[in-house]
């Protein structure tokens, strides 16, 4: 059971978590939109 | 502190001061990675070529015998999230991504032995049944959680959780692709080896979700929220037990509209690449084909972001005559700009269409809260999950033959998708009809307050 009386998020804790799934994410739309463009090509 | 009791719901539960924008990147710490089933196809051709190298031999697998491998996952993930519904939800979170992130890893393990000893029913078993389960699991074990964090948004919330899982193939196609021309030499196709890493990497990122989830503490709410007083009738405030949900009309009639649903998106998502080229051959170049497939994953991807956080302003029910009559509309249109040559209008009607294919995946977990509450919504949403598994089969059966049909009896490939597209229209009609029946469930379903069923999630609850 938790015992402790807090648990206060910093907000370097939201940032390395949002960037730890944000920034592959970011990569991969980045390559698709990339090879997306051949559309208009 | 043990590792059984670390996964226990009990010890998931956050104290004051837990900020509860942590728990949907905990969740697309699994969404991204098991949404690299929608990248599996990348290793469909070097599979073909694992003994011959440069080319096929006999001795090769051919690609009817590994197409059965992403069949296998996909059935799976519908019968484990129907299985393990009412296991993930009672359990908490933690254990269900912590035992994800075992299956998942484990597959790519188990399936890199199969590549290894060129032993194909060692990949049907690992990729197809280990991963099918990991994906089942893993994609409920967030969703309860995220609506009770997000009372205020639980379309918003679902919607980025089920986000990930259309991205998950943006990550995990480029790195395989960069992974096997890493491993691969003369001799050597490098898939085992990418498989490992894979398994290593998905599974550090699975772990690292299941360490940062929490549930919320008893009686929780956002700060400055309070729940509407003005009652819906399409949103309870009560609960339904799992096995009760089932037998409700409500229940089936939802299943129905998202199998139609994605029956009609899933089976043109798997096409894209030929369709376009058939439609307009000459204007759409094979590289141009493989552009729009890449765009069309980006709307299905978006959509079911935008659709879902919609669903919170318009209502569920809404969203899904949205869907239906606005997919009709386009489908019926796509022939249309098809004789008179309109590319851009074609590309414009699929990226709606795809986005609502998307939009259908991340609604219907808000839809069932609205129905059955949300104490049993991620094992009342796994059961429903097997619509997809139904939709998978019948989507691409539906435009493959159809149009074999339709090229073998004389109708120029460029027009062989028009009865098809009518179709699909035509099962968005059924669609509505499903959609308008449904009411909200009779009172007699709903939980008592002393029901003592799912005394372990109750223990977490109260």
């Amino acid at each position: 059971m938790n015992t402790a009386k807090t648990e206060e998020t910093t907000t370097l804790q939201l940032v390395l978590a949002w960037g730890f799934v944000g920034i592959p994410l970011a990569l991969g739309v980045i390559q698709t939109l990339i090879n997306a463009m051949k559309l208009f090509q | 502190m043990s590792l059984l009791s670390f996964l226990d719901r009990d010890h998931t539960v956050a104290k004051p001061g837990f900020s509860r924008w942590m728990v949907p990147p905990a969740a697309l710490c699994v969404h991204l990675c098991i949404g690299q089933a929608y990248a599996f196809s990348v290793f469909n051709l070097p599979m073909t070529k694992l003994l011959g190298i440069t080319q096929s031999t006999t001795a090769d697998w051919k690609l009817t015998e590994l197409g059965w491998i992403f069949s296998l996952a996909i059935f799976f993930l519908g019968v484990s999230s129907a299985v393990f519904g009412r296991w993930v939800e009672e359990g908490g979170p933690r254990r269900a991504m912590f035992t994800a992130a075992l299956c998942w890893a484990g597959g790519f393990f188990v399936s890199a032995i199969g590549v290894y000893a060129h032993t194909l029913w060692l990949i049907y078993l690992g990729y197809g049944v280990l991963g099918g389960i990991a994906l089942g699991i893993g994609y409920i074990s967030p969703v309860s959680t995220l609506i009770k964090w997000f009372p205020d948004r639980p379309g918003m919330a679902t919607g980025m959780a089920i986000m990930g899982f259309g991205g998950g193939a943006f990550i995990a196609s480029p790195l395989s692709v960069w992974l096997m021309s890493k491993f691969s030499t003369p001799t050597h196709v490098g898939v085992a080896e990418t498989f490992i890493v894979l398994g290593i990497v998905y599974f550090f990122f699975m772990i690292v979700g299941s360490i940062i989830v929490r549930v919320p503490a008893p009686g929780w709410k956002p700060a400055g929220y309070t729940a509407p007083v003005a009652t819906h009738r399409l949103i309870t405030r009560n609960d339904v037990f799992v096995y009760d949900a089932l037998k409700t009309p409500q229940f089936w009639l939802i299943w129905w509209v998202l199998c139609l649903n994605v029956t009609a998106g899933i089976g043109v998502l798997g096409q894209a690449s030929a369709m376009s080229q058939e439609m307009f051959p000459g204007h759409i170049t094979p590289v141009a084909a493989a552009g729009f497939v890449g765009l069309m994953s980006l709307f299905n991807m978006g959509g079911r972001f935008f659709w879902a956080s919609t669903s919170d302003y318009i209502g569920r029910r809404n969203t899904y005559f949205v869907f239906m009559v606005l997919g009709f509309v386009l489908y019926c249109t796509v022939p249309h700009t098809g004789s008179i040559g309109s590319v851009a209008g074609f590309v414009i009607c699929f990226l709606i269409i795809i986005s609502m294919y998307g939009g259908g995946f991340s609604t219907v977990p808000a839809y069932l809260k609205d129905m059955f509450g949300t104490r049993y919504v991620g094992a009342i949403h796994g059961w429903l999950l097997t619509a997809w598994s139904a939709a998978g089969i019948f989507g691409p059966v539906l435009v493959n033959y159809i149009r074999e049909y339709n090229v073998t009896h004389g109708v120029p490939k460029a027009q062989a998708y028009n009865t098809t597209m009518y179709i699909m229209a035509g099962l968005l009609v059924v669609g509505f009809i499903c959609n308008f029946f449904v009411k909200a469930v009779d009172a007699r379903y709903h939980m008592a307050a002393d029901d003592t069923r799912g005394e372990e999630a109750v223990g977490a609850e109260a």
